[in-house]
């Protein structure tokens, strides 16, 4: 049976009927930049990284399904600055110190700010007061890392049916917050073997005793950054 | 089987500060997890105005929802507090208009008289005091709110009452009348506030017409939807009749944008017209269900709309057998929000009907086909269903001999600011903005903004253009400014609402309508320059083309008009070439001279 395609920077991509345009193209090793979205679970799409242009109008790759012959464009310039500006906008809404996180070369998004060629803030900092909680025998929450992906959020609902994460507060204040009276995170049901332990992004949910760990050289994305990941190209 | 049962409903106690216990609120609302923002609405008026991390948890647990989702969605709304306030929580209205009716300096006189600070308790307990977004009294300027309820026109004499009031410990909904009094600011009557059918009288013209008979006269009536977007209703509603489910009808009675107030004497003076509109759209769709989604503001208006529902009920118009026709039941029942202006995007609005933070949903699908609770659902404005009984009612020439081409019939716009005559003006589309300014006595006007922070600012240059569709699409607010105003205090004014508002889902919004607002503060502060000209056209693009909804999409027309419109203005601000925002010269003198005194 023949399948249909759209096209993707002139390439053409297969797709299955209900596939987004970001899983027909993963699929098809091809990547677009991306950050909330994640295989395992189904589309966020708050982070809008993934936004391509879809004949001509902008729409979020994550969440857009694929119709036989859309001409979706990603790589252009243009695009490739609202990226930039996003996730410059996600860096200076919360504290993030790449050299001395211990998610260095494993984040998200210190990768795709690399990739982009984040070079600068681009805005003023907001430089917010989020007080870590370290509070569990074996995890430790650092807030300051936080863009409001929600993955752990539904890893923890959905995957470990559990609902130690939730949302709180609007606009700028929106913020992760834990399943307890208390807001201590000892104080909900959390297992460092919960999927929602390891599915953070960036640096917020870390496991204690481990962090450096991993040689610089050796660490995920120095082996292969998530454009490699995906294309299923291993690293220099 | 009916779904709503009203009989039953035990919310909407004003002001009263009698205690239930949180399980008695929980009974009263069935304990039903779609009611939660109702359920902690309750809680708090009986537990001191707050919600506590106790009563969270009793109320998750009554629930059966993981606390955390409970306290996700009490962080969500503005009128939701998870710290304590005071017993009089008093909120002035803060939008471009209100201040420049004088809402600043009321709330430092307030501060001042109370003995507490803007964004404080004080030390007693007895009152808080704070800014709130648009009320929706902007032609009864200023306005506050005290406990959710309105208080408009407060000065003079009127201050010292309230503060008499609340020092006093007069619960609010003992207060004199005229102090909570709200006009209906009805200035000019057209087709649908002079429209004087009794209840039933549209419904049973409808009633009366087969199914085909209903589309013909929606079809021919070209009546589209008031709330902004323009949508043929007939198409939305024929949509929504087709879908596979039972159906539900929500009027959108959430009017958030700043400067409207027109559904506000809508439901004051023409609750029924609503309702019947809201029925025809039951027959129309085989809706079983119906809600009013009222904006959290109008609070006030609630106990009046719960009268006319029980009314129409005793009269055969609600409930079974509406209208003795076997098998139409249909039911209405009122929701209050709790202060999130993002609530009247459609998808969102649902969230928060459902019980959940109002964050807008990925579309599609669209409501029409899956909306409350998955079913199909109609979600139409105010006016729009007002304008269903009239079309319904007098009949469909009568309503397109108004109007334009592409825009039948009236439309009612809330006119607010430096006019003589403030209030609800109903007009034939078509009309001008010079001649609305003439209608309100505004001939000096310097700008108008039509349609509210998300619609447009409108030059002197271009006062003959015409509030319609094809032209000036409005949702009903035209906000007026005169010669002695600073229009950069209305776009920074516009620009903070939004960032106040952003529900906080994507980036571009959660971020980007609060680095423009604090770019427009450099610009108002006179150390603006190119720097933030660029920053404001890239934040106008970002937010146009990779926000999740429309509010972020929107939100930068609160500036671009003003950048584009009137580049003398825009002109007069700029330094030449880099200006640091933080002036150090200044900080030293300052820091010096501290020194000096000590």
């Amino acid at each position: 049976m023949s399948r249909s395609a759209f096209t993707l920077d002139g390439a053409e991509v297969p797709f299955d009927d209900g596939q987004t345009l970001i899983e027909a193209a993963r699929a098809a090793r091809r990547y677009v930049p991306f950050l909330c979205a994640h295989p395992d679970y189904p589309a966020h799409g708050s982070c809008r990284v993934c936004t391509v242009l879809v004949n001509g109008r902008p729409m979020a790759a994550c969440t857009t399904k694929a119709a036989a012959g859309q001409v979706v464009e990603s790589d252009t310039p243009a695009l490739t600055a609202d990226r930039r500006a996003l996730v410059q906008m996600l860096f200076v809404e919360g504290n993030h110190f790449c050299p001395g996180c211990e998610k260095s070369g494993g984040c998200t998004l210190q990768s795709l700010g690399i990739e982009l060629g984040v070079t600068s803030a681009g805005f003023a900092h907001e430089s917010p007061v989020r007080p870590v909680d370290a509070s569990h025998p074996d995890l430790l929450l650092d807030f300051d890392r936080c863009i409001l992906c929600e993955l752990c959020v539904r890893a923890s609902a959905d995957v470990d049916g559990k609902h130690v994460f939730a949302l709180s507060g609007r606009g700028l204040h929106k913020h992760l917050i834990v399943n307890a009276e208390s807001g201590r995170l000892v104080d909900t049901g959390m297992s460092v073997d919960d999927a929602a332990a390891s599915v953070c992004p960036v640096g917020v949910i870390l496991k204690k005793r481990v962090g450096f760990s991993t040689p610089i050289g050796q660490r995920p994305h120095d082996v292969a950054t998530p454009r490699q990941q995906v294309e299923g190209k291993e690293g220099a | 089987m009916l779904e709503c049962h009203p009989r039953k409903t035990a919310c909407g106690v004003q002001g009263s500060e009698r205690v239930r216990s949180v399980s008695d609120i929980l009974d009263a609302h069935w304990r039903e997890p779609t009611r939660l923002v109702q359920v902690l609405r309750d809680v708090q008026r009986s537990h001191g105005n707050w919600l506590s991390p106790k009563a969270l948890t009793e109320v998750a647990a009554g629930l059966g929802l993981p606390r955390a989702q409970v306290e996700g969605v009490a962080g969500f709304y503005a009128f939701l507090h998870l710290k304590p306030v005071g017993r009089f929580r008093v909120l002035v209205s803060d939008d471009a208009t209100d201040v420049f009716a004088g809402s600043r300096a009321l709330l430092a006189h307030l501060a001042e008289r109370l003995q507490v600070a803007p964004g404080h308790v004080r030390r007693d307990g007895q009152v808080s005091l704070d800014v709130t977004s648009c009320t929706g009294l902007c032609d009864q300027p200023p306005a506050v709110l005290v406990n959710g309820l309105a208080v408009p026109r407060v000065e003079g004499a009127r201050v010292d009452e309230l503060v008499a009031c609340i020092e006093a410990g007069t619960p609010v909904d003992a207060w004199p009348a005229a102090l909570l009094r709200v006009d209906d600011g009805v200035r000019l009557r057209g087709p649908v506030l002079s429209s004087m059918l009794a209840p039933g009288e549209a419904l049973r013209r409808a009633l009366a017409q087969p199914y085909d008979a209903q589309v013909r006269t929606l079809t021919e009536s070209r009546l589209r939807g008031r709330g902004g977007a323009g949508f043929p209703v007939v198409t939305k509603w024929a949509t929504c009749r087709e879908a596979p489910g039972s159906a539900v009808v929500v009027c959108n009675a959430d009017e958030g944008e700043p400067g409207t107030f027109k559904d506000r004497a809508l439901l004051a003076g023409c609750a029924d017209l609503v309702v019947e509109g809201m029925t025809v759209a039951a027959r129309f769709t085989r809706a079983t269900a119906g809600f009013i989604y009222l904006r959290g503001e109008y609070e006030f208006l609630a106990p009046h709309l719960r009268e006319v529902l029980a009314r129409r009920r005793a009269a055969g118009l609600l409930g079974r057998d509406v209208l003795g026709e076997r098998g139409f039941d249909f039911d209405v029942e009122v929701h209050l929000g709790a202060g999130a202006y993002v609530c009247g995007e459609e998808t969102a609005l649902l969230e928060s009907l459902e019980g959940r933070r109002g964050v807008p949903r990925h579309r599609p699908p669209f409501p029409v086909t899956r909306g409350y609770l998955g079913r199909p659902t109609i979600v139409n404005n105010v006016e729009t269903f007002a304008d269903v009984a009239v079309v319904f009612g007098h009949g469909v020439e009568a309503w397109r001999g108004l109007g334009t081409g592409a825009s039948s019939g009236s439309k009612l716009l809330s006119v607010s600011g430096d006019v003589a005559r403030p209030g609800v003006y109903e007009v034939p589309w078509g009309v001008t903005v010079r001649e609305v300014l003439a209608l309100a006595g505004g001939a000096d006007a310097q700008a108008v903004q039509v349609s509210g922070a998300s619609g447009e600012l409108v030059p002197p240059r271009e006062f003959d253009r015409r509030i319609a569709f094809e032209d000036l699409a409005c949702a009903g607010a035209v906000a007026v400014f005169g010669p002695q105003r600073d229009l950069l205090d209305v776009v920074t004014n516009f620009a903070r609402f939004f960032a106040h508002e952003s529900c906080g889902f994507c980036t571009p919004c959660r971020v980007g309508t609060h680095v423009a607002a604090r770019s427009l503060d450099k610009l108002a502060s006179g150390r603006g320059s190119d720097v933030e000209l660029a920053e404001l056209a890239t934040l106008t693009r970002l937010l146009r083309d990779t926000s999740h909804c429309g509010l972020g999409a929107t939100a930068p027309n609160a500036w671009r008009h003003w950048l584009e419109k009137f580049p003398d203005d825009v002109r007069r601000r700029l330094r030449d070439g880099f200006t640091p925002g933080f002036d150090v010269e200044a900080a030293l003198e300052a820091g010096g001279s501290r020194g000096a005194s000590r």
